[in-house]
């Protein structure tokens, strides 16, 4: 018992110490490295985005975003897997559940529409302002899972949800295949006219790239609190 | 203590916090929670060693373009810890639907039930 007490700590104290010889001798440094140096003066002319962060993830770095999408399928799928077998049938719903109220059904009623408008605000404007596919996808599903709070019985079709997921992931690709084609590589965001400086309109492709994420990583969120919420309770 | 220091000490609390969570409770949701506490504590250090005393956030909406590379934070770090949040997202689900499959095998989210894999 007390080797299996202190195990955890001698290993949390030699990781200490390795975090204070980091800590201890960080200094801040003064100028941007040669990267991110790059990036600040050249993101503007190069994809005419506000949001550097953003050019970086849907530009730069748009095939690793890619990846980044997939993986959030796959877990969707593996969690949906590994769920399935021990689904709740629909007619018992929610099984057992108290009803959850009166505050949370009306409260839920205003405040989705809400939600899911903040959310499309978000990720529409990810070039322009903080934010992005990835957060606005996450409010979206945010809202779903008020909706679930409210009405545990509820149930989102799984076909609709697959729906948008698959066509927002088959469009991103294609839009990345039309950069191959007519610009300079795999979704390079020129395949449309960069426009105004700090319009919504703007920056190519990105604001059409980081509404799909947001359409996709929302529908993936959703769907992984669906598989969730509609497993059964064990006895 | 600047505000670097400050976010470095938080976040590497966080990281120890969550590793000794996770290594000394014996509770699988405990144990979930203790790592998302961890991955809480890297993607802070990750974003505080991004920042550089003075400068703003690299969104040029009232920064010149020209001057940019002067008054803006690093961008790389906080473009990886948005992956790295959503990939701790994506791990999170993953990990509390194991959970659910193994408490459905046993009848039990104590670590010390599950010995087959145990050396």
């Amino acid at each position: 018992m007390t080797t299996r007490m202190a195990i955890p700590l001698v290993l949390v104290a030699l990781l200490g110490t390795v975090f204070f010889a980091l800590f201890s001798s960080y200094t801040p440094d003064a100028s941007l490295n040669l990267t991110a140096s790059y990036y600040a003066d050249q993101t503007v002319p190069e994809t005419g985005a506000q949001n550097i962060v953003t050019a970086i993830i849907v530009t730069y770095r748009g095939l690793d975003t890619l990846g980044e999408v997939t993986v959030l399928f796959l877990t969707a799928a593996i969690v949906g897997l590994v769920l399935s077998q021990s689904k709740a049938p629909s007619a018992h719903a929610g099984a057992g559940g108290l009803p959850s109220g009166e505050l949370l059904q009306t409260g839920a009623r205003m405040l989705v529409p809400v939600i899911l408008l903040f959310g499309a605000y978000v990720f529409i404007n990810g070039h322009l302002t903080p934010g992005g596919g990835f957060q606005g996808g996450a409010i979206v599903a945010s809202a779903m899972l008020l909706m679930l709070l409210a009405d545990p019985a509820e149930r989102f079709s799984h076909g609709l949800i697959s729906k948008i997921e698959s066509s927002a992931g088959l469009t991103y690709v294609i839009l990345g295949l039309l950069g191959l084609l007519f610009a300079g590589g795999f979704l390079d965001n020129k395949i449309l006219p960069l426009g105004t400086f700090g319009s919504i309109f703007s920056a190519g492709a990105i604001p059409l790239i980081y509404v799909l994420v947001g359409l996709k990583v929302g529908a993936e969120f959703s769907s992984i609190l669906t598989s969730l919420e509609e497993t059964e309770d064990a006895e | 203590m600047t505000l670097v220091q400050i976010s470095l000490a938080t976040g590497f609390a966080l990281i120890f916090l969550g590793l000794y969570g996770a290594l000394s409770n014996r509770n699988i949701l405990r144990m979930i929670v203790s790592f998302t506490i961890a991955s809480t504590g890297v993607n802070l250090v990750l974003v505080a060693v991004g920042y550089l005393p003075g400068r703003e956030a690299p969104i040029l909406d009232t920064i010149p373009v020209a001057s940019a590379a002067e008054r803006i934070t690093d961008p790389v770090p906080q473009a990886l810890v948005l992956t790295a949040i959503v990939i701790g997202l994506g791990v999170t689900a993953l990990m509390l639907a194991y959970a659910y499959r193994l408490f459905r095998a046993r009848g039990s989210l104590d670590i010390s039930d599950f010995t087959e894999l145990k050396w």
